[in-house]
């Protein structure tokens, strides 16, 4: 519990609090009338409406999308279901410079769209709603899937066997299971679609704005810091109250199931209705999915010459990229990988260590801790970023040229993901299972590896590739904190992005396009690392 | 308990394994720490590059080494030096244009230095020319790009000037940057008041409004995706044939093109155009003050100068520097961009803003 405290205070409140009190103590003494200057101002508040009503049908809409893929993915078995599973964790990882290029492909003028029926979305709050659906649908159905597919689907049986029908039963019995992981996804993709920047900014134009987007134009552009102070406790407050909802809607129902291994519940579909749902699903992935990604692709692969790996080539050295990196930009992949390696690391240690703390203790203090560790997720990138530079420039902790700066500004954001994915899962472990362990002459040690790990490490991984894919897609902290010349591949692809010519643009492209592979491989990587079957069968 | 240990005691070993791992990626986090230490730092905006040989070169001469920070965007990466007056991130910033220099000049970051060859750097482009607080290093016009092809095929004359650019001939063909969030979208605004008064340019926009222009949020998404004559505008089917760009944007077009064509897709409107002058200046409170001197000394040498234009697409601010044979053979001469004192853009340039965005994007 001290090691995830500290880790905190240090690089999330200090910051935070620093230029928060900078905004607010220009010269020595609180100035908390200017929250009402600010909170008085209609287009704030037209900000304000607009950020909570798009995160709150950018929410719904995923989970009307999503949920029936995690049943999906839990409960069925058929090929390449590792492959996919993968596949729709891609767009969480990729830099929104990205997704927001290949949604205008799609939806913008000559997209795809515009192309069979002269539909045009860009500008569009479709835009945005369909582009943040692209971005969580990984979400839930990571979360909620992997525990769905743990639950024991004879106990669904029993209830039906003692006269409860079909829908009554997975009410009773299923729901009541899956609640916390819903609520956890919910909750996740809420604070992500609150806290959007660059697809509001991309896909949206300059008629939508964010709070986010404000406190980035208040911040970075301005200096006004008074007025993003406002705005950033606002966020605080908005997210704050989501937390709290959360807590209450979860509080008791994290109760111990009984958890069985995946492999035993899932089974190919069967009859009409499953295999309509079956269909359904993988035509949701396909259009809104595979069709953004493949787009990506095919332009990656749109040479000067016809189709071929002209931009990939380019990719390989410093001199086609005309200077703007002094290595080749080929080298982001690494510079990426290290950086994601260190903040999975980083992620899994705090994150282990707090979920650990959180299912060890009850009470209001432990409960207060947990809202805390979400709060980065519902925390503007660019208030962290500049709260590192005025907080941390002082020995022991002058860290804002170093290297570990980025992964630990990653890490944060990675943490409440190992937390949301672990804690459900630790929580279910029966306590009983260990003390009949030690009953039969366990060692703590033998008894936690016979029967915590092999339940945990599942969650353990999947929150591992949460974390890693969050870092390799992070773009906020990574541009406000300033680095030495070894960009990440976000930051490359922005780069890119940034300058004319054919190449730059193609090469943009076929870095994402090596963002993506690199990111399915690792996770795929994660999905084939089985526990071994000594253990853990019941 | 054990839970706690056994993964505490797994996460940190992958933490140290992690941490080693990552690095071995050469980069040393070394804060120049006392004097005399031989690395400078300059602070830069990530549109900052250089060519490895020349910095190299700099390092042979003074035996100092440079390392590079980029800090995002022109205007973030100031801030941020005017976030952390007194306990800089590096040496030297380089990143202050004539848009963004009186905040710079009245939050004092920068220690006076007057750099040997400045003479070299014509009068009409030294910025703080008594103060010496800043060194000017290049110089970059704003100005309207337009479509060759688009053009040759409506057998219409491409727009030369402001005053064009309103006229029904180019109706719905102009694509410009949010002046709110975009720097070349501030310039040609800049540009617009410089031309016609401190109010004339609200009766300009109104016209340009009511002539259809469109306004984007950034650079990016007017040139790469509704300009219809930039690579990737053609690729998004970008119907846009006027865009603002830089004077630059043509050569760099060509460059980055397979194979380079004879003739740059895209031309110059140069009576649409505002000159920037981006500058360099010692941070109060640099670690390495005698390194940073030095540094800026080096960035007006003629080595440094020449490298400039194919990595950062400016013009050189000196008059003894030769442009690479790319620009003057594709790059436009533009000989009367408009200009505006930094003091009058620092006076006026928010309440402006305030009053476009009213205007232009309700």
């Amino acid at each position: 519990m001290a090691v995830p405290v500290a880790f905190f205070a240090v690089f999330f409140a200090y910051p935070v609090a620093g230029i928060v009190g900078r905004g607010l103590r220009p010269d020595g003494s609180w100035r908390f009338g200017h929250i009402g200057e600010v909170l008085s101002r209609p287009d704030i508040l037209d900000i304000l409406w607009f950020t909570l009503w798009q995160a709150l049908a950018s929410t719904a809409l995923t989970l009307l999308l999503a949920l029936p893929a995690a049943y999906v993915f839990a409960r069925f078995a058929f090929p390449g279901k590792q492959l996919l599973r993968a596949v729709v964790t891609v767009p969480f990882v990729l830099p929104t410079v990205v997704v927001g290029t290949a949604f205008l492909a799609l939806l913008g003028r000559g997209g795809l769209l515009d192309e069979l029926w002269g539909i045009r979305l860009d500008t569009t709050v479709w835009a945005i709603l369909l582009a943040h659906v692209f971005f969580n649908y990984a979400v839930v159905v990571r979360t909620v899937g992997g525990l769905w597919s743990q639950l024991d689907p004879r106990q669904e049986e029993a209830a039906r066997v003692l006269g409860a029908g079909r829908f009554a039963a997975w009410r009773s019995v299923t729901l009541p299971a899956l609640t916390p992981a819903v609520a956890a996804a919910a909750l996740m993709v809420f604070l992500f679609t609150f806290t959007s920047f660059g697809i509001v900014q991309i896909l949206g134009g300059p008629a939508y704005s964010t709070v986010e987007v404000e406190i980035y134009r208040q911040t970075a552009d301005r200096l006004d810091l008074p007025t993003a102070a406002v705005l950033t406790l606002i966020q605080f407050a908005a997210v704050g109250a989501i937390l709290a909802v959360h807590a209450w809607t979860v509080r008791r129902r994290e109760s111990a199931l009984k958890l069985v291994d995946p492999a035993l519940t899932a089974h190919p579909p069967r009859g009409a209705g499953q295999w309509a749902l079956f269909a359904g699903v993988l035509s949701t992935i396909g259009l809104l999915i595979l069709a953004p990604l493949a787009v990506l692709v095919e332009r990656s692969l749109d040479g000067p010459g016809g189709h071929g790996f002209a931009f990939y080539e380019a990719l390989k050295s410093a001199e086609a990229s005309g200077g703007t990196f002094l290595v080749p930009p080929i080298e982001a992949v690494w510079s990426s990988l290290r950086y994601a390696l260190a903040a999975t690391a980083i992620a899994l240690l705090i994150g282990g260590l707090a979920a650990a703390a959180l299912t060890r203790r009850a009470g209001r203090l432990v409960r207060g801790f947990d809202a805390l560790l979400m709060l980065p997720l519902g925390v503007s990138a660019v208030t962290v970023g500049f709260g590192f530079l005025i907080t941390l420039d002082e020995p022991p902790l002058d860290l804002r040229a170093t290297w570990i700066l980025v992964p630990l500004a990653q890490a944060l954001v990675g943490v409440p993901f190992v937390v949301r994915t672990m804690l459900p899962v630790l929580r279910a472990v029966d306590v009983r299972l260990r003390e009949a362990a030690a009953v039969l002459g366990a060692s703590p040690l033998r008894a936690w590896r016979e029967v915590d790990l092999p339940l945990v490490r599942r969650a353990l991984l999947v929150a591992a590739g949460f974390a890693f894919a969050v870092s390799l897609g992070e773009f906020g902290a990574t541009v406000f904190i300033a680095r030495p010349d070894n960009p990440t591949l976000p930051v490359a692809v922005a780069r890119l992005l940034g300058r004319p010519g054919e190449l730059n643009y193609g090469q943009a492209m076929a870095l994402s396009t090596i963002l993506m592979l690199v990111c399915a491989a690792a996770l795929l990587l994660l999905e084939r690392i089985r526990p071994d079957r000594s253990a853990g069968e019941f | 308990m054990s839970t706690t240990k056994k993964i505490t005691f797994a996460a940190l070993a992958a933490t140290l394994g992690a941490g080693t791992l990552a690095g071995c990626g050469g980069e040393s986090g070394d804060n120049n720490s006392g004097t005399g230490s031989k690395t400078v730092t300059l602070v830069s905006h990530d549109s900052f590059a250089a060519t490895p040989a020349v910095l190299k070169e700099f390092t042979r001469q003074t035996g100092y080494t440079v390392k590079v920070l980029k800090s995002g965007d022109a205007v973030a990466a100031l801030n941020k030096e005017i976030l952390t007056k007194g306990s800089p991130q590096g040496d030297v910033f380089y990143g202050v244009d004539n848009t963004t220099l009186s905040r710079a000049l009245d939050n004092g970051i920068f220690t006076p230095y007057e750099a040997k060859g400045l003479d070299r750097v014509p009068d009409d482009r030294r910025l703080d020319k008594d103060g010496h607080r800043v060194t000017p290093i290049d110089t970059g016009d704003i100005c309207v790009n337009y479509d060759k092809k688009y053009f040759t095929d409506k057998k219409l004359a491409p727009p030369q000037s402001f005053e064009d650019l309103a006229r029904p001939a180019y109706r719905n063909l102009l694509v410009v940057e949010n002046a709110e969030r975009s720097s070349p979208g501030l310039g040609f605004l800049l540009g617009t008041a410089a031309k016609y008064g401190d109010e004339g340019w609200k009766d300009y926009w109104a016209k340009l409004k009511a002539n259809g222009v469109k306004v984007v949020d950034s650079w990016e998404l007017a040139y790469n995706q509704e300009f219809s004559g930039s690579a990737g505008g053609r690729k998004a089917k970008g119907d846009r044939p006027l865009v603002v760009s830089y004077a630059s944007s043509p050569p760099v077009e060509v460059l980055y093109s397979e194979p380079q064509p004879e003739e740059a897709p895209t031309g110059v409107a140069t009576g649409t155009c505002f000159r920037q002058i981006e500058a360099a200046g010692l941070l109060k409170g640099a670690k390495n003050e005698a390194g940073g001197k030095a540094l800026l000394d080096f960035l007006i040498s003629k080595k440094f100068q020449e490298d400039m234009p194919l990595n950062m697409f400016v013009n050189p601010v000196v008059d003894d520097a030769e442009l690479p044979p790319l620009f003057t053979r594709f790059g436009a001469v533009v000989d009367k961009p408009e200009t505006m004192e930094p003091k009058k853009i620092a006076d006026n340039r928010d309440q402006w803003i305030q009053s476009w965005s009213s205007l232009v994007l309700k």
